[in-house]
């Protein structure tokens, strides 16, 4: 089974891989899968806490190149959105962009997993003391 | 010499014909082309001749006494399928146990399992963590009802060459019947089925630069003399052990191949394990915590098993697909999307098994293919290392085990 050439594209050329520190404001992270399943996805978003925009998000991946590309897409699909429309990007979109073939769906799962994780520890870190405005 | 992309380092899966086995096999694609079983004129006669001399060079290379006990097959997988099942249906009156090991290939473990839902009994026998399984742990293993002990030469993902003549010696002092799976190891070490006591033997044209499409079974007529059922019945072929029409050309291209194999596996050996050898020291010593799966010493010549540990296998492959060809035990290489349970009977971890890459030299493989691969292999890490999660947290002096992962 040959790769794709968006899935070969991020997986040469992985945007925004790396790491925020996790005090840093208004950052959020996910750490989602297992290692012993072959797949485990960090994934953070900094979040302007004035605006409510997500102004940068970072990821590492251990995981297929399916999973790298998976979560590499989902980063560059985070900047610049609110944190409310960032919950709605699906599984399925990822599935479409990167045309993962079905026994690849689980990476999309994945990255799902891990921006809606990303969100909820943003969420909880800064949601209660009155940040992310663009959320009300 | 110039490096030729893609570099092929997967002889452990297949390997490339030997131009001089495609000469010999030509001819028998068009002017020789009669079979065997025509007993009464001059085509049948010359294509009998070709097998029975095939039969001979096979019989050699395995130190077989007599080449009628050579049984042509399809391949490895038809071979196991023969004798597992073959002994377990002639053998049923006396016995229902098979006795076994838990790395063996996938051809092995898939028979076994049918033979278990139809009732018979099966025991995989662990293996010690570098892949060598004990006697003494086949011996405790054996009841009364065992029928047969079945245990792989060589292991087709780390190597390992097993004591197969301590298994041999403990068969015959039982009076069972032994097979071994020797597709790895035919043609890459000294076989011999007289020496090591071995009842039954399964192997493969294609692993020793024969064609695809050929394999045999070996099945001793002598002290004791084996009885195996037939899978597929017809004209009563092969002794009545494998009916149909016997594939002439690749038959003459397996015995050509056996032939060579026996004139050069010493100097080959020698020399892939040394280009391994070197691959192996390149790697470990610049690549921190990877880890040498299998037997340090007692393994085939041209294999190396490495984990590389917070990487994933298929995409360290996928980083090196371009220029060379390599296997993985990962989960998202195989086909039942589980990790390699060889790696896994090694008593690794998940994660080790899902990080494992083989490299499996052949009888083409350059030093310069050898230098390459590795060089790469170390960048392709190392740049996986830099995006892996888990690579960053041991960094942080974080133990992983420790954290509670969310699995799917």
């Amino acid at each position: 089974m040959a790769y794709s050439e968006k899935v070969v594209d991020h997986y040469n050329n992985p945007r925004n891989v790396g790491s925020f520190a996790k005090d840093t404001p208004g950052v959020g992270t996910g750490l989602v899968g297992a290692p012993e399943c072959g797949d485990v996805m960090k994934l953070q978003i900094r979040v302007n806490l004035e605006t409510g925009l997500i102004e940068d998000a970072k990821f590492k991946t251990f995981g297929c190149g399916s999973a790298i590309a998976s979560s590499s897409l989902a980063t560059e699909w985070l900047k610049g959105k609110t944190v409310d429309d960032a919950a709605k990007i699906k599984n399925t979109d990822i599935v479409n962009e990167l045309r993962l073939p079905p026994v690849k769906i689980h990476c999309s799962v994945l990255a799902e997993d891990a921006i809606k994780a990303a969100l909820a520890d943003y969420r909880e870190k800064y949601a209660s003391a009155g940040a992310g405005v663009a959320s009300k | 010499m110039a490096l030729k992309f893609p570099i092929f380092m997967d002889a452990q899966s297949t390997t490339p014909t030997d131009p001089r086995v495609v000469e010999a096999m030509l001819p028998y694609f068009t002017d020789k082309f009669g079979h065997p079983a025509s007993r009464n004129h001059s085509f049948g006669w010359e294509a009998e001749g070709a097998v029975d001399a095939a039969r001979g060079q096979i019989a050699r290379l395995i130190g077989a006494r007599d080449p009628k006990e050579i049984v042509f097959t399809s391949g490895g997988t038809e071979a196991i399928n023969l004798a597992l099942k073959g002994v377990a249906e002639m053998y049923r009156e006396k016995g229902n146990h098979i006795v076994t090991t838990a790395i063996e290939q996938r051809a092995s473990m898939d028979v076994c399992k049918r033979l278990e839902r139809q009732g018979l009994e099966v025991t995989y026998v662990p293996v010690a963590p570098d892949g060598l399984v004990d006697p003494e742990a086949l011996r405790k293993a054996i009841t009364d009802k065992t029928i047969l002990i079945s245990v792989m030469f060589a292991n087709n993902e780390i190597g390992t060459i097993q004591d197969v003549a301590a298994i041999g010696r403990l068969a015959k002092e039982k009076g069972i019947i032994f097979h071994t799976d020797a597709t790895q190891a035919v043609g890459k070490v000294p076989v011999d089925v007289e020496a090591m006591g071995i009842d039954l033997l399964s192997c493969t044209a294609h692993l020793i630069y024969g064609p695809k499409g050929v394999g045999a079974l070996y099945v001793r007529r002598k002290g004791p003399r084996v009885r195996i059922a037939p899978l597929i019945d017809g004209g009563g072929h092969e002794r009545g052990m494998r009916s149909g029409t016997l594939p002439v050309p690749l038959i003459v291209g397996f015995g050509r191949a056996a032939e060579i194999c026996g004139e050069v596996m010493r100097e080959e050996g020698a020399r892939l394990a040394k280009l391994r050898d070197g691959l192996q020291d390149t790697i470990l010593s610049n690549v921190d915590e990877a880890y040498l799966n299998g037997h340090p010493e007692r393994r085939l010549p041209h294999n190396l098993n490495i984990s590389f540990a917070y990487v994933e296998g298929e995409s360290v492959l996928m980083g090196l697909n371009k220029e060379s060809a390599l296997s993985s035990g990962s989960a998202c290489t195989s086909a039942t999307l589980e990790p390699s349970y060889v790696i896994g009977a090694l008593g690794a971890s998940a994660e080790l098994a899902h990080s494992s890459i083989r490299f499996s030299l052949h009888r083409f493989t350059t030093e310069e293919d050898v230098e390459y691969v590795g060089k790469r292999m170390i960048e392709v890490v190392k740049r996986l290392r830099d995006m892996s999660p888990l690579y960053e947290l041991a960094k942080e002096g974080v133990d992983i085990k420790s954290i509670h992962w969310k699995a799917e």
